[in-house]
């Protein structure tokens, strides 16, 4: 029959001849290509030591950014929290006090923000979902624990660093 | 003279075991090593330079695993199973020449634990009795994938045995001896077996790797079908005995190989470099040429198993039956044929 | 000597454990350790090759193909066949005739003296070899044409029919 795509390859099996059968030909030219492979470059990346370079469009841990005078950006709007598909967000917003105005930006912000990373499946909803422009998950890989409760991150893992902290490390590093 | 000679014996003896436990525990390094370079990659690094003490935290980690012993297992025989494999396969070790006498402390101790005069027969049935671990702990297990594994090793060593037993009896045409010890000092200097036997070599190589259970004759354990095969239901250090006899039985068929067709601890100009060297320390350079050629042997099973797929179970038996006895047999009469022309010219 | 007897005892023992014990499995597996003794029986006998063609053929190929056989049957107590009277009754009469037989014709045997074996190289493999292609040369061939048609049976039977594969 023809086919519709007119793509379709008839691909003939030809019986095999001597040698063929014979199988040890081809099994000395597999034993060359396996001798070869010893000799090249090996592709391993030490792991802990060295890490690749991310692609561009990498998705890794969730930060909760600060602007640009190291206020949280959060609002606690809950808009990341509706649009996640794994419901890997929860939090509990409260109201900004007197004096707190160079910590949070807005009037409402987030008091306990959690995600749990067993949940994630750093699709990035989040991040598009964000008015705010506060999340971003601009985080290396989520490393590994032994309890399920370690999975589960608080604004102390989340949160950016202070500026003033950054720029006291900076210094200090200096 | 008669403890003189017991303990000379035991000393080989204890010699002996400790080589072929450290051989058979850096085969496990070296065969993750090699698997590693022919796929690119680098392989175990971590536990020591190169990770060289990588077999020493493989071996605590198999003696501190949970053991488990079903409970539908038959418990004797289940642990009977790998002690078996592991003792049939150290067995055969005990009649392999090492070296030529050496001279020691004035004297002359030969690098053999024993000489018998049918020392090819003797190995041919500590290999058949080899299957017997497998089958034994296989049946225990009370598992149908178990089972099947060891039905599998049996049939299988069975018909490779008598391909086995065929293409030695076209070297011993040639050789006219069953000991070990004649037959390595026959192969002096250059004049190896391999250049009379190459067919009945290559027979001897194919079987041996059947007979070891090594890829692609690896049915009885088998991962993708059997999930293991005879030792699906095997934990801990049990585990580790079979593997480990996996591992002896590689040396001492490739030891097996070096001394029938490779000349064993013969090499050309020896006679030069032992009236060169004396009577101590000649021999101990044949030695280490005979564990140089041991390794390769050891290398070269490895470099198989990481390059050749493995047979489906019909062309296991087509192979073995139909087309290794043939030719063994075909070997044979040809032998047989050039010997009688040669004597009569 | 006092090896013999020791030696002696245990094939007599792992014999009569080989019929004494319910699990056809353990019967094989002493029917093994039963050949064992023999081949050490054997050693002592100064008989090194037929010891080894003992550990080969008998331990290492024959009853590896029992095992095989027990282990695909999966014998247990459900598949036992019916032990009826009658048949008990009839094992009974065949075994009494079996060692009626047996002490008559040991009581019918005259006992030599234990014959010594001077020569201690008559068991090795050139001597039994000069022996059998010389001396018994007819026997040997007659033998191995009886194993021969055996083994021509064997694939006969093993082969597939024509006629009923196509129909």
């Amino acid at each position: 029959m023809e086919s519709l795509s007119g793509r379709k390859k008839v691909l003939e099996q030809k019986p095999m001849n001597f040698w063929e059968r014979m199988y040890l030909p081809a099994i000395f030219r597999g034993m060359a290509i396996t001798f070869m492979h010893m000799f090249k470059k090996k592709e391993t990346i030490y792991y802990p030591e060295k890490e690749r370079e991310f692609s561009e469009n990498w998705r890794g841990m969730h930060s909760l950014k600060r602007d640009e005078q190291g206020r949280e950006r959060c609002t606690a709007c809950g808009l990341c929290a509706l649009s996640c598909p794994a419901e890997a967000i929860t939090m509990i917003a409260a109201e900004r006090e007197k004096g707190e105005e160079h910590l949070y930006r807005e009037e409402k912000y987030a008091a306990v923000y959690e995600i749990n990373m067993l949940r994630c499946i750093f699709c990035g909803l989040c991040e598009e979902a964000c008015p705010k422009e506060a999340i971003y998950l601009d985080g290396p890989i989520v490393p590994a624990d032994y309890l399920r409760k370690d999975f589960i991150y608080g604004k102390d893992k989340l949160v950016e660093q202070p500026i003033t902290e950054l720029e006291a490390l900076k210094a200090a590093q200096d | 003279m008669e403890a003189a000679f017991l303990i000379e014996k035991i000393l080989l003896v204890v010699v002996l075991f400790v080589i072929t436990l450290t051989i058979a525990a850096y085969s496990t390094w070296a065969e993750r090593k090699v698997a590693a370079w022919m796929q690119d990659r680098v392989g175990p690094n971590r536990a020591g330079i190169f990770g060289l003490l990588q077999p020493l935290a493989d071996g605590g980690k198999m003696f501190f695993k949970e053991e488990i012993i079903p409970s539908g297992a038959n418990k004797w025989l289940f642990i009977a199973g790998p002690s078996l494999a592991l003792l049939t396969s150290f067995l055969g070790s005990a009649v392999i020449p090492f070296g030529q006498s050496i001279e020691l402390f004035g004297k002359t101790v030969p690098l053999q634990v024993t000489d018998i005069n049918v020392g090819i027969l003797y190995i041919f049935g500590v290999v058949s009795l080899g299957v017997y671990g497998i089958m034994i702990g296989g049946w225990a297990s009370n598992n149908k994938y178990s089972l099947m594994g060891a039905i599998r090793g049996a049939s299988q060593n069975i018909s490779y045995e008598i391909a086995m037993g065929l293409s030695i009896i076209a070297l011993l045409l040639v050789t006219n001896t069953l000991s070990f010890k004649e037959l390595a000092e026959q192969q002096h200097s250059w004049h190896w077996n391999i250049i009379y036997q190459p067919l009945g070599f290559l027979i001897f190589l194919v079987c041996a790797f059947a007979e070891t259970n090594r890829v692609p004759f690896d049915l009885p354990e088998c991962e993708t079908e059997l999930i293991g095969g005879y030792n699906t239901e095997y934990s801990a250090f049990k585990m580790g005995a079979y593997m480990f006899a996996e591992y002896i039985n590689m040396f001492v068929s490739s030891a097996v190989m070096v001394t029938l067709y490779f000349g064993g601890y013969n090499y050309p100009f020896m006679d030069q470099v032992n009236a060169l060297l004396g009577p101590t320390w000649g021999p101990l350079v044949g030695v280490s040429v005979m564990f140089l050629k041991i390794i390769l042997f050891i290398f070269f099973f490895m470099w198989v198993r990481w390059t050749v797929p493995r047979f489906r179970y019909d062309q296991l038996m087509d192979l073995g039956w139909k087309v290794l006895i043939p030719l063994a047999i075909a070997n044979i009469v040809i032998t047989a044929i050039v010997i009688t022309v040669v004597d009569k010219l | 000597m006092s090896l013999f007897y020791l030696v002696a005892f245990l094939s007599i023992l792992f014999s009569l454990l080989v019929i004494f014990t319910k699990n056809p499995v353990y019967s094989v597996l002493y029917l093994i350790a039963t050949f064992f003794t023999f081949t050490i029986h054997y050693i002592l006998l100064n008989a090194q090759f037929l010891a080894i063609v003992n550990f080969i053929v008998y331990m290492g190929a024959i009853m590896v193909l029992f095992l095989f056989v027990l282990m695909l049957m999966n014998l247990n107590k459900d598949t036992e066949p019916m032990k009826s009277n009658l048949l008990k009754i009839a094992g009974v009469i065949a075994g009494g005739t079996l060692l009626v037989t047996l002490v008559s014709s040991i009581k019918a045997l005259q006992t030599s003296a234990v014959a010594t074996t001077t020569n201690s190289q008559i068991g090795l493999v050139g001597n039994l070899g000069k022996v059998l292609f010389r001396e018994f040369l007819l026997p040997f061939e007659i033998s191995s044409i009886l194993l021969l048609s055996a083994m021509v049976g064997a694939v006969l039977l093993a082969k597939k029919d024509k006629r009923t594969q196509n129909g």
